[in-house]
């Protein structure tokens, strides 16, 4: 087969620019069909979206390409000639470079080191870390390499990842989900650092649940559902709501949301919450004051790594307990409580990542389910009763439409949105008072998007206080009544999400919020007042 | 694939043993024979090998509930010492009394004297981050030399001719004989319940699921509320109280006195043991058979094929190897490559 190969009727782009062409791929594993005769073309120079929900396919087509998993029929041309990736490390040979939705880096390495592993021999560590920043700066990715990876959060790995990648020049880009973590204004960055590649000759597969993002940065769409290729389309000329509905072969539900009741109870009352981090490369608190009532959401934006992760720890209970600090949940001092005490009091918690915190990966998604609602009937006497355990698990699997195998899938054998799904859906089914969640729909599609916002809004119509940290702006103007932002490590007032936008709040995310502010965050417990006062 | 190994694993065990047989000069099968099917073919032999599978499967028993949280109880050899103190001493100072509470207080006595030494790794680890395995392991020669301290000092029999040993213990501080001729004693009775009894706790209570969570994901177990410092304290304290069961078995069993040893390392067999085992109850049981028969084969080798008693502990130790060897090469593959050059010729 040579690079003028009939123009057939999945390729859309002319025959002689493509670099990457898959034919009648098709991946079956014991429980679904991954792919089913999938054919796939990438021009030179294209920023090619793949569209799709949850398990469609989306990554296990590109785990393909890159050499990870193995078809079971169909077969790849690259730069026109058949090729058999045997591994990623081939793959990165001949040109492909992929950035993971679930992130492959050494927790207990730095990010030079981390870098270094990837390339081929045995690169000079001091040259290579200048080589990082150089590479870094130029796309508007931040990264210090001497860090340990460990250290890092979400939004930062990625960017490690990113840089990884760039660093290796490659012909073809695979990017899954990459700018969930990122603020509006580096996810712009990152369109021009794409673009600009692009404009260079790099390929890029592009996946994302983000509909607009995909209208203004892709050349065009294959949209995946089920596993087969469903249409292809010229993004630019689509709408959001078409690209959806060809997506989910339906319309998009929208999120209903009446405006709060006032007057709730406190449910969680941070008065003053000051606090080094426990890690040298975390960011230390500084006065924090927050206050979420009864019947409302609470959104905190925010770039990931400005204190998000030490906040939610605080209010979880998982940091270590070194003095006592101002925390109130459901109106009792829970400064020193344990995690397990806070649950006790009507606390539920949807943690940052999901595979080795959130869930058990090689438990069931019925173990999991025992994780944190063992409180819900599970447990008597000591033993677990395993029949209550499985009913909870199918009925959090059917309320939100989690793609699996049943309740005895094993939690790492989920896509990265079916898990967190269930995690959402395993915390909101224990009808908890105070619910606190970090990126609530973090890798999640469209479809399930709408589905997670409405459930929280509607947990909050029957009298839950919420408590969300998103770094989706669009997603918190969505559903919140009040939006504060954290900034290096310092929260900003919150403000009434009818009164402000995402402009106000995109430029308090660099932390200058005392500007807009004439009434700097009184000292004490002040939050109710502020709040009463602005209101 | 998981359970395969153990069975590679002692496959391979068998085929080194012809190998290192013939490399000795002896005839393979017949040594085979002499290790491996003389111990076992009379009645006396099966009853050798529960009796000696019975303390392997109670320390194993005891250190997955350990293992499988994440604590790594490497002392069960001294906790096994510390109970069977405990135990004799109560056997030395009730010498004669004949009561039939005698025995109970005894198993009572023997669990609380290696919980008791388990819980000094547990504190240290918990109030200091103490490494729980340095600190377990060193306190198994620790309690060596108390049980040594005991036999040469305060129980050393007054009759016993200024040899390091307790009186012998009267038949009330003994197990029953089950079988006429043989030492079974009904002490497999008590290996068997805690063998159950370990069973239920792993894979029906919600504390064994706990330790699950605690072992194959810290931070869910942290996220999920369960104390950690309660992990290493069940963790350790589990593996104590089976340990201590077991040196009980022994000195109210086949010894029936206090002696300067009283277990040919059986607590650390029985780490072997439970991984063979992969850390669950009916696996640690085949596996404690086998580990047994190790020990049969090796005194059967001693006396018939004339061979060095390190013979035990060399098949000891080839089973565990090539039970780890054969878990790497089912997780990994190896590959030869030279990873300098790949690159380059995929490029091409």
């Amino acid at each position: 087969m040579t690079a003028t190969a009939p123009h057939d009727a999945a390729a859309g782009a002319p025959a002689a620019g493509r670099l990457l062409e898959l034919r009648g791929i098709t991946k079956r594993y014991p429980a679904v069909v991954a792919n089913e005769n999938v054919d796939l073309a990438v021009a030179r120079g294209e920023i090619h979206a793949v569209l799709g929900e949850n398990g469609a396919g989306k990554s296990t087509l590109m785990k393909i390409i890159y050499g990870v998993v193995k078809p079971d029929a169909g077969r790849m041309l690259w730069e026109g000639r058949p090729v058999v990736v045997a591994n990623p490390a081939h793959a990165r040979a001949i040109g492909i470079g992929m950035v993971f939705q679930h992130f492959s880096l050494f927790e207990t390495l730095t990010v030079v080191e981390n870098v270094a592993l990837a390339l081929p021999g045995a690169p000079d560590l001091a040259r290579l870390a200048r080589e990082i920043e150089r590479v870094s700066e130029l796309y508007g990715l931040p990264v210090d390499p001497r860090r340990l990876v460990h250290s890092l959060s979400v939004g930062e790995r990625q960017r490690v990842e990113v840089v990884r990648c760039l660093l290796q020049k490659p012909k073809l880009l695979i990017m899954d989900e990459p700018t969930s973590v990122l603020t509006p204004q580096a996810a712009r960055r990152l369109f021009e650092t794409l673009r600009k590649l692009a404009a260079e000759g790099c390929s890029i597969l592009y996946i994302s649940h983000k509909l607009d993002e995909i209208r203004e940065l892709c050349h065009r769409a294959t949209v995946l559902r089920a596993g087969k290729v469903t249409g292809h389309c010229d993004p630019r000329r689509e709408t959001a709501g078409s690209m959806a509905r060809m997506m989910i072969g339906k319309d998009l539900p929208h999120c209903e949301h009446a405006p709060a009741r006032e007057g709730g109870v406190p449910r969680l009352v941070i008065a003053g919450l000051s606090r080094g981090a426990d890690d040298p490369f975390g960011v230390d608190l500084q006065d924090v004051h927050l206050t979420v009532h009864a019947g409302e959401i609470v959104g905190i934006a925010g770039v990931s790594g400005n204190g998000q992760r030490e906040l939610l720890a605080a209010i979880s209970g998982e940091a270590r307990l070194g003095g006592k600090l101002p925390v109130r949940i459901c109106s009792v001092e829970a400064g020193r409580l344990s995690p397990g005490r806070r649950r006790r009091l009507g606390m539920c918690f949807v943690p940052e990542e999901r595979l080795g915190r959130g869930a058990v990966p090689e438990m069931t998604l019925a173990e999991n389910a025992l994780l944190t609602a063992h409180r819900r009937g599970m447990v008597r006497a000591g033993m677990i009763r395993f029949r209550a355990m499985r009913e909870f698990a199918a009925r959090c699997i059917e309320r939100f439409g989690v793609k699996c195998g049943g309740p005895e899938a094993e939690a790492k054998s989920l896509s990265g949105g079916n898990l967190q799904k269930f995690i959402v859906g395993r915390e909101m089914l224990q009808e908890p008072k105070l619910l606190v969640v970090s990126q609530p729909t973090w890798g999640v599609d469209v479809g399930a998007a709408a589905f997670i916002r409405q459930s929280l809004v509607d947990l909050r119509n029957a009298g839950a206080a919420i408590l969300v940290v998103s770094e989706e702006l669009d997603e918190l103007f969505e559903i919140c009544d009040r939006i504060a932002v954290i900034a290096k490590g310092r929260l900003s007032p919150a403000r009434r999400a009818a009164d402000s936008d995402v402009e106000e709040i995109g430029q308090w995310m660099s932390g200058l919020w005392e500007a807009d502010d004439n009434a700097p965050p009184p000292a004490g417990h002040g939050s109710g007042a502020q709040r009463a006062a602005r209101a | 694939m998981r359970f395969v190994s153990p069975l590679v694993a002692a496959a391979l065990t068998f085929a080194a043993g012809l190998v290192l047989f013939s490399a000795l000069g002896r005839d393979p099968l017949a040594a085979f024979h002499a290790f491996f099917v003389q111990p076992i073919d009379d009645w006396n032999g099966v009853a050798e090998l529960a009796l000696k599978a019975a303390p392997l499967m109670l320390c194993a028993i005891g250190l997955a509930i350990g293992f499988r949280a994440g604590v790594w109880n490497i002392g069960a050899e001294g906790q096994l010492a510390v109970g069977a103190i405990a135990a004799g001493w109560l056997a030395v100072g009730f010498h004669g009394a004949g009561s039939a509470l005698l025995l109970p207080a005894m198993v009572a006595a023997g669990a609380l004297g290696g919980m008791a030494w388990a819980a000094i790794p547990a504190f240290l680890k918990t109030r200091f981050n103490a490494n729980e395995i340095l600190t377990s392991l060193m306190l198994v020669y620790v309690a060596a030399l108390l049980l040594s301290w005991v036999v040469h000092g305060p129980l050393r029999d007054p009759q016993g001719f200024n040899f390091p040993q307790s009186k012998e213990f009267h038949d009330a501080a003994l197990y029953p004989l089950l079988l006429e001729g043989t030492r079974l004693n009904a002490g497999v009775f008590v290996a068997a319940a805690v063998v159950a009894a370990g069973w239920w706790f792993m894979e029906r209570s919600f504390g064994g699921y706990t330790m699950r969570v605690a072992g194959l994901a810290d931070a869910a177990a942290r996220y999920a509320g369960f104390s950690a410092r309660r992990t290493v304290w069940v963790g350790m304290l589990a593996g104590g109280a089976a340990a201590g069961l077991a040196g009980v078995g022994e000195v109210a069993g086949p010894i029936g006195q206090l002696l300067p040893s009283v277990s040919p390392g059986y607590g650390f067999a029985a780490i072997i043991v439970a991984f063979v085992g992969r850390l669950h109850a009916g696996g640690i049981v085949l596996a404690s058979l086998l580990m047994s028969l190790l020990y049969l084969g090796g005194e059967s080798a001693q006396m018939t094929l004339d061979l060095p008693s390190a013979i035990t502990g060399l098949f000891q130790g080839m089973l565990l190897f090539f039970l780890l060897a054969a878990d790497v090469f089912i997780s990994y593959r190896l590959r030869i490559a030279a990873p300098a050059r790949a690159p380059r010729e995929a490029a091409a």
